[in-house]
């Protein structure tokens, strides 16, 4: 009994940390219909804004929670003024611009900080006891924030003006435009807003994982699938998509071990997308956000 | 580069040329200088290896140009990163062979890149060093494996922390052949010393979450747990198996940790009490060592990583091949080679480095050391250990036609007795 409820906790931080990895990319792809490659880069400088921080002495909570997504933020907000806006509709070119922007974030991270930074953060809190089993509490809380954050993207989404114009145009930017919304003022915000959460779970997650510079690699196919897989709905896709993902990849690493979690992962994404080509949400939930 | 058949015939009688009879090819005028080429990761999952092992290896030619080059000849460094990608190695190895023409070759972190490697030094006859720690069995006249092999290393280990820990063993390693192979070696040595490995699992290099494995752990309860994990994401491993607080129940030994400088990555809470055995430590209490060391902060100046195996032996390696060089005057490939295979020893940080001419592997010291507040305390030396390992299955002295990886297939299908 205390190992399923041991495992199920396990499968559920599974399914936490798709949706936090991937919740950035799918705002910026969900709105935007931009492809950001340098999606992986974001989250490992939000990574090494904690680090830096917290060996400077800021407070570890301080440094994940306000730190790392307003420099990270920020970062997309330059990007998207001295990039991305000059590329908007240009799918493929797109795609170039960002795949050369991570290896230069990767570049310039290395070279300022070498190939392997010492990391010496610890995950906070401590450790919680399911009867034998033990687990970490930080994965516990990692599990809040997901959470929470999802429920935030949702209110600003549904209930503020910000949301509303950012849904008008992302439906019919044209149509929003003549109405007097500045729709280049709507994307430079959601860019940012998208880098932000990146540079969070990328700060959130540096104290389990460690930081180096080319860490970001590791999280972006990952975050890609659950994407795509999801659909256009960036909420309900990515939830959806994370749970399904998430959960075959848990249930089959505890069964068999990783390399068929991963195999079971890419297989179940693979027929579903052969399946509801659109991902889930052009299947099912379509008129959710 | 469009390819005309002008160009194309050229390209061909010259490479034709090349293999049929490379000792008529003119290797090099006496002022020209001598080609030493490097091929190692220092970008990608693989660089935490990688980094510091190019800047002993840099060290290393510096200080031998400074006291006069080899032969009178200065030596030409050049250094080549694949990007953690083999696509990329055998690209530079057949660029290092047929290109460039190099009077010798050090190459390749995992065992991985290795193979895919080793054939075309063969193919060119170009003298090859392996300088990392790998799981044995190469038997190949033209490459030489001066890092330490499980025989050396992991045979020590798993007595040392099954006396100390207990009995049942939980592996998790690295899902290519050095991970494999090295966890059917942890395997044998644990049934050897009368224990039980209760479970082997692999992950492949870009896994990070370890939670369910963590979980499993637990349910097996082991008395200790034996890491083969490599590169940057496994790191992660030892992280949230502290965070799960397993660290203080179940102890971890490792064959591999701290050779990426992991236990400079994780806090002194994370890794202390980790038990590991390597032929090199930056703590050894030498007075060569100490020397080393100082020589390499300085000549590396600020941010110098710390130092390792890995790291160690890439210098210790240059200078094998460069006293060979030396003894045989001259570069050229069989008079280093049968010069190498006379038992050449040189005296290096990590103790004596000694050429054993039926495996071309070395015999070394080997440090076991535990960790302690982010640095290795050593808790046993070993001197001059022999690869008998590699011995089991490899006499180049009565065979030295052979260019293999005997563990291809795993220990029993060499015949090593599981």
């Amino acid at each position: 009994m205390d190992l399923v409820a041991a495992v199920g906790l396990q499968i559920l931080y599974g399914i936490a940390n798709l949706a936090l990895i991937s919740l950035g990319l799918a705002i910026i792809f969900g709105m935007m219909r931009v492809i950001n490659l340098a999606h992986g880069e974001f989250l490992m400088l939000g990574g090494y804004t904690v680090v830096i921080a917290a060996n400077a002495g800021v407070n570890l909570w301080v440094a994940m929670l306000i730190l790392a997504p307003l420099v990270v933020g920020v970062i997309g907000v330059v990007v998207e003024r001295l990039l991305i806006r000059w590329l908007y509709g240009r799918m493929i070119d797109t795609l170039l611009a960002t795949w050369g922007l991570s290896l230069l974030f990767i570049g310039i991270v290395t070279s300022i900080f070498g190939a392997s930074t010492a990391t010496t953060i610890s995950p906070p809190l401590g450790v919680v006891s399911i009867g034998e089993y033990t687990s970490s509490a930080y994965e516990l809380l990692l599990i809040g924030i997901t959470v929470a954050l999802g429920i935030a993207v949702f209110l600003v989404l549904k209930m503020t003006s910000l949301g509303l114009v950012a849904r008008g145009t992302m439906q019919n930017a044209e149509m929003a435009s003549a109405l007097g919304v500045s729709t280049s003022r709507v994307y430079m915000i959601t860019f940012g807003i998208g880098a932000a959460i990146s540079g969070l779970a990328g700060g959130l997650l540096a104290p389990v994982t460690g930081v180096l510079p080319t860490i970001g690699a590791v999280y972006i196919a990952k975050a890609f699938i659950t994407v795509i897989s999801g659909g256009a709905a960036i909420l309900a896709g990515t939830a959806s998509a994370s749970v399904l993902l998430g959960g075959v990849n848990g249930i089959a690493a505890f069964l068999t071990g990783p390399t068929i979690g991963e195999v079971a992962l890419l297989v179940t994404a693979i027929v579903l997308l052969r399946l509801m080509p659109r991902g889930i949400t052009g299947g099912l939930f379509r008129k959710s956000l | 580069m469009t390819v005309t058949r002008r160009r194309f015939l050229a390209g061909a009688s010259a490479s034709a040329a090349a293999l049929a009879a490379p000792a008529f090819i003119g290797r090099a005028q006496a002022a020209d200088p001598i080609k030493f080429v490097s091929i190692l990761d220092q970008s990608g999952g693989l660089d935490i290896y990688g980094k510091p092992m190019v800047d002993t290896t840099r060290m290393a030619i510096d200080e031998l140009n400074a006291a006069g080059g080899l032969l009178g000849r200065e030596i030409e460094l050049k250094v080549y990163d694949p990007q953690s990608t083999i696509q990329f190695y055998t690209q530079y190895a057949t660029q290092a062979a047929a290109g460039d023409r190099a009077d010798v070759v050090h190459a390749g972190i995992t065992s991985a890149s290795r193979e895919a490697i080793r054939p075309t030094f063969s193919r060119f006859q170009t003298l090859y060093f392996y300088n990392v720690l790998y799981e044995g069995g190469v038997c190949d006249l033209n490459c030489f494996c001066t890092g330490s092999t499980p025989a050396q290393t992991v045979e020590k280990l798993v007595p040392y922390t099954m006396n100390k820990w207990g009995k049942k063993v939980y592996i998790v390693a690295a899902d290519y052949n050095y991970g494999q192979i090295t966890a059917q070696w942890v395997q044998k040595y644990v049934a050897d010393n009368g224990g039980e490995a209760v479970e082997t699992e692999f992950f492949p290099l870009d896994v990070t979450n370890f939670g369910p494995t963590i979980k499993k752990i637990q349910a097996a309860k082991p008395d200790l747990v034996m890491s083969a994990l490599v590169g940057g994401a496994h790191v992660s491993f030892y992280r949230q198996y502290a965070a799960a607080g397993m660290n203080r129940s179940v102890p971890i030994a490792s064959t591999t940790f701290g050779v990426g400088n992991e236990h400079k990555l994780i806090s002194a809470e994370e890794g202390d009490g980790m038990i590991c055995a390597y032929s090199y430590f930056e703590e050894i209490d030498s007075p060569a060592n100490q020397d080393f060391v100082a020589r390499f902060k300085a000549h590396r100046g600020e941010g110098a990583p710390a130092l390792n195996e890995l790291a160690a032996r890439a210098y210790e390696g240059a200078y094998l091949w460069a006293e060979a060089v030396k003894q045989a005057g001259t570069t050229e490939r069989m008079p280093v080679i049968e010069t190498l295979r006379t038992g050449l020893a040189v005296d290096g940080p990590s103790g004596r480095v000694t050429i054993e001419p039926k495996t071309n592997h070395a015999l070394q010291n080997v440090y076991l050391a535990e960790l302690k507040d982010q640095a290795f305390q050593i808790l046993e030396v070993y001197e001059d250990q022999p690869p008998t390992d590699t011995l089991l299955v490899c006499d180049l002295v009565a065979d030295p036609s052979q260019a293999v990886f005997k563990f291809e297939n795993g220990l029993e299908a060499a015949g090593i007795k599981m």
